[in-house]
């Protein structure tokens, strides 16, 4: 049995890594959308984020305000774990004294905030299983800047292919700005309308520049951010050559009649972390992260 | 282009010599307030209520920020701006009847918040999203908070600015937007992108 105690302490730690340290892919990205930009306003914007990046490492403060509503990925392999919800939500309402986090949780018609993070149905757990000898713990902490943006399309077959790249135009024409771009889009496609969605979001926590197996999807991720960055919304929305840093797609098997299209838009501030736990109690973190 | 330092109370004549594009550094009070502000500012002045800080000549800036208590005292952690537009169904009326000077966000705002900053003598400042802890560095002192209960990122937070920015003038008082022009070379730019997708 992995202790409890040990699980908890892990989630913290992840939870204050997440939102810190921004993983190495998103960093070399923003890196190269700098060196891309020729204009003074895209660069600006640029540095900016990038000197911010490199100031919450050496402050160990989070690197944006918006520290998110928090989704956890838990895939559980062969070993004994007990409690899980209660430990994820005990290390989240931690982690916002400790860290702090932004209390963002609110109840979704009284607006109250129980100040935790910690609600009905939130954080967000997502169990999967494994034959790991390892319990690996995820966390995306998601901001709503890119989340508003994010955007289902219910296709009909016959829109096929083309459908999904007209749907990826519309959302990013729609977003403009308001995400923070450069975003990332997590693509995803078929299953249903929530499992689609769902695949978006899973789509996000694939390192960014790491192409889909299948040569027809990566291709379709290839085309869709050579595109998308023709537009000149830019950093901030305020114009250059940086709107997207990258696009990973997922799919699954969806019915005959349907083709359900989902983007989840993730901002420039692309946080996740990782942990994975053994039975002996060791705690390993293998995201490479910005020191 | 130009640089200018900037000191709040904002006069009329110091946001209307200001052009889109302008760089601006505030030192001054600064006020955080976003939608529940908002909402909650124009029903207490529909009611006749008097509100508890005074915006007029001030700044708002639509941000939710993460703040730390160190004794008796708050302490500014994070605070980068907040997507403008969800306040853009509220904002020509706040400029209205509050008086502000600036807004502070990203993302910019729409024609109705253009008008107003036209008309009644306001600024839109961007400021890079998510820039959180380089923004807090510009934040001196916590003066107080209210409206508290509204939660930590919807409160009234008092901020004292020393040298907040770079801030850009996304909005000035001539009717300019950089948001607007960017989205009209976006828009000349979409047959391209919609031949390269093959649609």
């Amino acid at each position: 049995m992995i202790p409890e105690e040990k699980i908890k302490e892990a989630c913290v730690e992840i939870l204050r890594r997440s939102a810190t340290q921004l993983p190495m892919d998103a960093v070399n990205a923003l890196r190269r959308g700098y060196e891309n930009e020729t204009d003074d306003v895209p660069r600006m914007q640029l540095k900016a984020i990038l000197d911010n990046i490199d100031l919450a490492v050496k402050t160990g403060t989070p690197m944006c305000q918006d520290t998110g509503v928090h989704i956890f990925f838990v895939n559980i392999g062969k070993v004994d774990v007990n409690g899980l919800d209660s430990v994820i939500n005990e290390a989240v309402a931690e982690a916002t004294e400790s860290v702090p986090l932004r209390p963002n949780a609110v109840h979704p018609l009284t607006r109250k905030n129980p100040g935790t993070n910690v609600g009905v149905r939130m954080p967000y757990i997502n169990y999967h299983f494994s034959d790991n000898d390892y319990l690996e713990i995820g966390v995306m902490p998601k901001g709503a800047g890119s989340e508003n943006m994010s955007r289902l399309a219910m296709l009909t077959p016959a829109k096929g292919l083309k459908g999904i790249k007209e749907f990826a135009l519309e959302t990013m024409l729609n977003a403009g700005g308001k995400p923070c771009p450069p975003v990332i889009f997590g693509l995803g496609i078929g299953g249903s309308a929530d499992i689609a969605m769902h695949l978006g979001k899973q789509a996000l926590l694939r390192p960014l520049g790491e192409r889909h197996p299948e040569e027809e999807i990566a291709n379709l991720e290839r085309e869709i951010l050579a595109a998308i960055n023709d537009l000149g919304i830019g950093p901030m929305g305020m114009g250059g050559n940086t709107t997207l840093l990258g696009v990973s797609a997922e799919y699954a098997h969806c019915h005959t009649a349907s083709l359900p299209v989902a983007i989840n838009i993730q901002c420039w501030a692309a946080r996740r972390s990782l942990v994975r736990l053994y039975p002996d109690g060791l705690a390993e973190y293998p995201l490479e992260v910005i020191q | 282009m130009s640089e200018k330092r900037l000191t709040v109370p904002l006069s009329e004549d110091d946001v209307r010599a200001l052009d889109a594009g302008d760089i601006v550094y505030l030192d001054g009070i600064v006020y955080t307030g976003r939608d529940e502000v908002h909402i909650h500012a124009l029903e207490h002045a529909k009611e006749g209520k008097e509100i508890p800080v005074d915006f007029k000549d001030g700044v708002i800036f639509h941000c939710g920020p993460i703040m730390k208590k160190d004794g008796d005292k708050w302490v500014t952690v994070a605070a980068g701006p907040t997507t403008s537009s969800r306040m853009n169904s509220l904002e020509p009326e706040f400029i209205e009847k509050f008086g502000v000077r600036a807004v502070i966000g990203k993302g910019g705002m729409s024609a109705p918040t253009i008008e107003a900053c036209q008309k009644f003598g306001c600024v839109y400042f961007a400021i890079t999203g998510g820039a959180a802890v380089s923004i807090a560095k510009g934040v001196e002192d916590v003066l107080g908070v209210e409206w508290f209960e509204l939660g930590m990122p919807e409160a009234i937070w008092i901020l004292k600015t020393k040298n907040l920015g770079p801030l850009i003038v996304g909005i000035d008082t001539k009717g300019n937007s950089l948001f607007a022009d960017v989205d009209k070379e976006v828009e000349a730019n979409v047959p391209k992108v919609r031949e390269k997708l093959g649609i």
